[in-house]
């Protein structure tokens, strides 16, 4: 079972999910995060004298996969997410040892 | 008395009473989230405080009796503004007009040059030790300077007996150059000297306008009360008001495209907050020079002094003071650029009749408007920064570091601004033992239930 995290652009995220969705996955998680990479920051100009701003606006996704989903997930999200700038961040993964659906108590990859 | 000429004075002293809230939006966009509150609680605190004195002995003070050499009208003789409240037959005229409406228009002006100053002192001044300053202040730097500039009495035999700058010197400030820019812009260079910079001056990337749609909102109703300010500084709803108008629409017009056409070229961008400036900076140099010079030399006029205001505005960052708004670069700037523009540009044909170097009159008028803009702004200046040491010795001028980096709203208003309904964790008691108390509501609806019970 892992843990996919994918920092996207927001305006990629509708794509995002609705390739998820078409794959099949049944919930993700999703909030507002702000970062940058190695195209840095952007500039704003206030009365002549200019202010870099490091973080940019981003979206971080969350979704819970079984180890036979995870690998397309990913290429999943990286196809919908691309748009071939600098910015369009980054997908890793990482092992989830155990996960419980707390309405039910299942556990495991029934929890996902 | 004409009523007509009363009715435009007493209009365009509301105009210019909404010009301090129009600051406090102005001001109040430029500075971050977490110190709108307390930036526009300094326009509305000099409305109050200056408000109390002018009718105390502040009009006494501007245009009362002179007390010698044209430097102080008598404070006493019209305190609490006796003798100019007779409405009867026998009341007292200022030209055309009511000297109690003439008290009025003048008061908003008195008011929203000590509004002015608070844009040099954003985000780190104690609102109490702001209060005392702005009311020692317009005590002894502004009645006084108003009394210089704007005071045109005369004895019982026509003997010209008002203020040095005005009246004996002869310097053109229609509407306030000298006594109001120059001297607000003064006294904010020294409370920045006096306060320091901001945590983060220079450095800090989240010292950017929070608000650039108020910083818009606040210009277009500053705008809209220079007309008032301007047109209604001729007393009289008549043609040298009209000249005045449309001095007030042609120099700010053309300060916008000097203003935005620096920033074009130095970096790349017309900004928003670029355009709002520069309409505040074109607004300011047309105001000494509205009755002086032509609307094709206000143009003029506006286009320099956009363009300049604009290379003015970086100095600050040059020089290390922490002017946070820009009061300096741009009332300082643009009253001097006006006032000294008149000794160029004055046109003897002009409602000011004044002869400037352009038209013949050699250097006489640039001297004399040289001589009142520089006295204004070092008494201004060196009364301030006096003003603003003691009361930094005193009481303490500046907030502690930790409220500063909280913020000033929550640290002395006990308020915030923007409230976007986020998960909250904590508790709220109203004051209700300070209410008559009968039941709580829960009460009343669990007795309810037991009576259908």
């Amino acid at each position: 079972m892992k843990l996919i995290t994918a920092i996207i652009r927001p305006e990629q995220l509708d794509d995002v999910r609705a390739d998820l969705e078409s794959y099949g996955v049944q919930g993700l998680t999703v909030s507002s995060a702000h970062g940058y990479g190695r195209q840095r920051g952007h500039t704003e100009i206030y009365r002549g004298a200019e202010y870099t701003v490091d973080l940019h606006a981003k979206v971080r996704i969350e979704v819970l996969a079984t180890d036979e989903q995870a690998y397309d997930l990913m290429d999943t999200i990286v196809a919908s997410s691309n748009t071939g700038n600098a910015g369009d961040g980054k997908v890793w993964m990482v092992e989830v040892y155990d996960a419980v659906r707390v309405r039910t108590g299942e556990r495991g990859v029934a929890a996902i | 008395m004409n009523t007509g000429d009363t009715a435009w004075v007493l209009v365009s002293a509301a105009m210019v009473l909404l010009m301090t809230p129009g600051l406090a939006f102005f001001y109040g966009g430029m500075t971050r989230a977490k110190g709108v509150l307390n930036m526009m609680m300094m326009s509305f605190g000099a409305i109050a405080v200056v408000g109390v004195l002018w009718v105390l002995f502040g009009y006494s003070a501007s245009f009362g009796t002179d007390v010698g050499g044209g430097l102080l009208g008598n404070p006493f003789e019209k305190f609490g503004l006796q003798g100019v409240l007779d409405t009867g037959e026998g009341m007292p005229l200022v030209g055309t007009i009511p000297e109690i409406a003439f008290v009025g228009f003048q008061a908003v002006f008195a008011i929203i040059t000590v509004a002015l100053i608070t844009g040099a002192i954003a985000d780190r001044a104690k609102f109490g030790a702001w209060m005392v300053f702005a009311a020692v202040w317009v005590t002894v730097v502004y009645f006084p300077v108003a009394h210089w500039v704007f005071s045109f009495t005369k004895d019982a035999n026509g003997n010209p007996t008002g203020g040095w700058i005005g009246q004996g010197l002869g310097v053109i400030d229609f509407a306030g150059g000298t006594a109001v820019h120059i001297n607000a812009g003064a006294a904010a260079l020294a409370l920045a000297l006096i306060l320091g910079k901001r945590k983060g001056f220079g450095k800090d990337p989240s010292h950017r306008p929070h608000n650039l749609p108020f910083v818009m909102l606040g210009a277009g109703l500053l705008w809209f009360g220079w007309f008032g300010f301007n047109a209604g500084s001729a007393l009289g709803a008549n043609a040298v008001a009209g000249y005045a108008w449309i001095n007030t629409l042609a120099a700010p017009c053309a300060a916008i495209l000097g203003w935005l056409l620096v920033e074009k070229l130095r970096d790349g961008h017309a900004t928003s907050l670029g355009a709002a400036s520069g309409a505040v900076a074109g607004l300011v140099a047309i105001t000494p020079a509205c009755s002086a010079i032509t609307p094709m030399w206000s143009l003029a006029l506006g286009l320099l002094a956009g363009a300049v205001c604009a290379l003015a505005v970086g100095l600050k960052y040059r020089l290390g003071f922490d002017d946070s708004l820009d009061v300096v670069g741009v009332h300082l700037v643009g009253g001097i650029i006006g006032t000294l523009f008149i000794g160029l540009a004055a046109d003897p044909s002009a409602p000011a009749a004044g002869n400037g170097l352009f038209y013949g009159g050699g250097l006489e008028l640039l001297g004399k408007q040289s001589l009142g803009a520089f006295a204004v702004m070092l008494y201004s200046f060196t009364m301030a920064y006096i003003i603003g040491w003691i009361i930094n010795k005193t009481m303490g001028f500046r907030i502690s570091k930790e409220h500063e980096i909280a913020g000033i709203d929550v640290a002395i208003h006990a308020e915030s601004a923007y409230d976007f309904g986020g998960r909250v964790s904590g508790s709220f008691s109203p004051h209700s033992e300070t209410f008559p108390t009968g039941p709580s509501l829960a009460e009343v609806s669990h007795s309810d239930q037991k009576v259908e019970a």
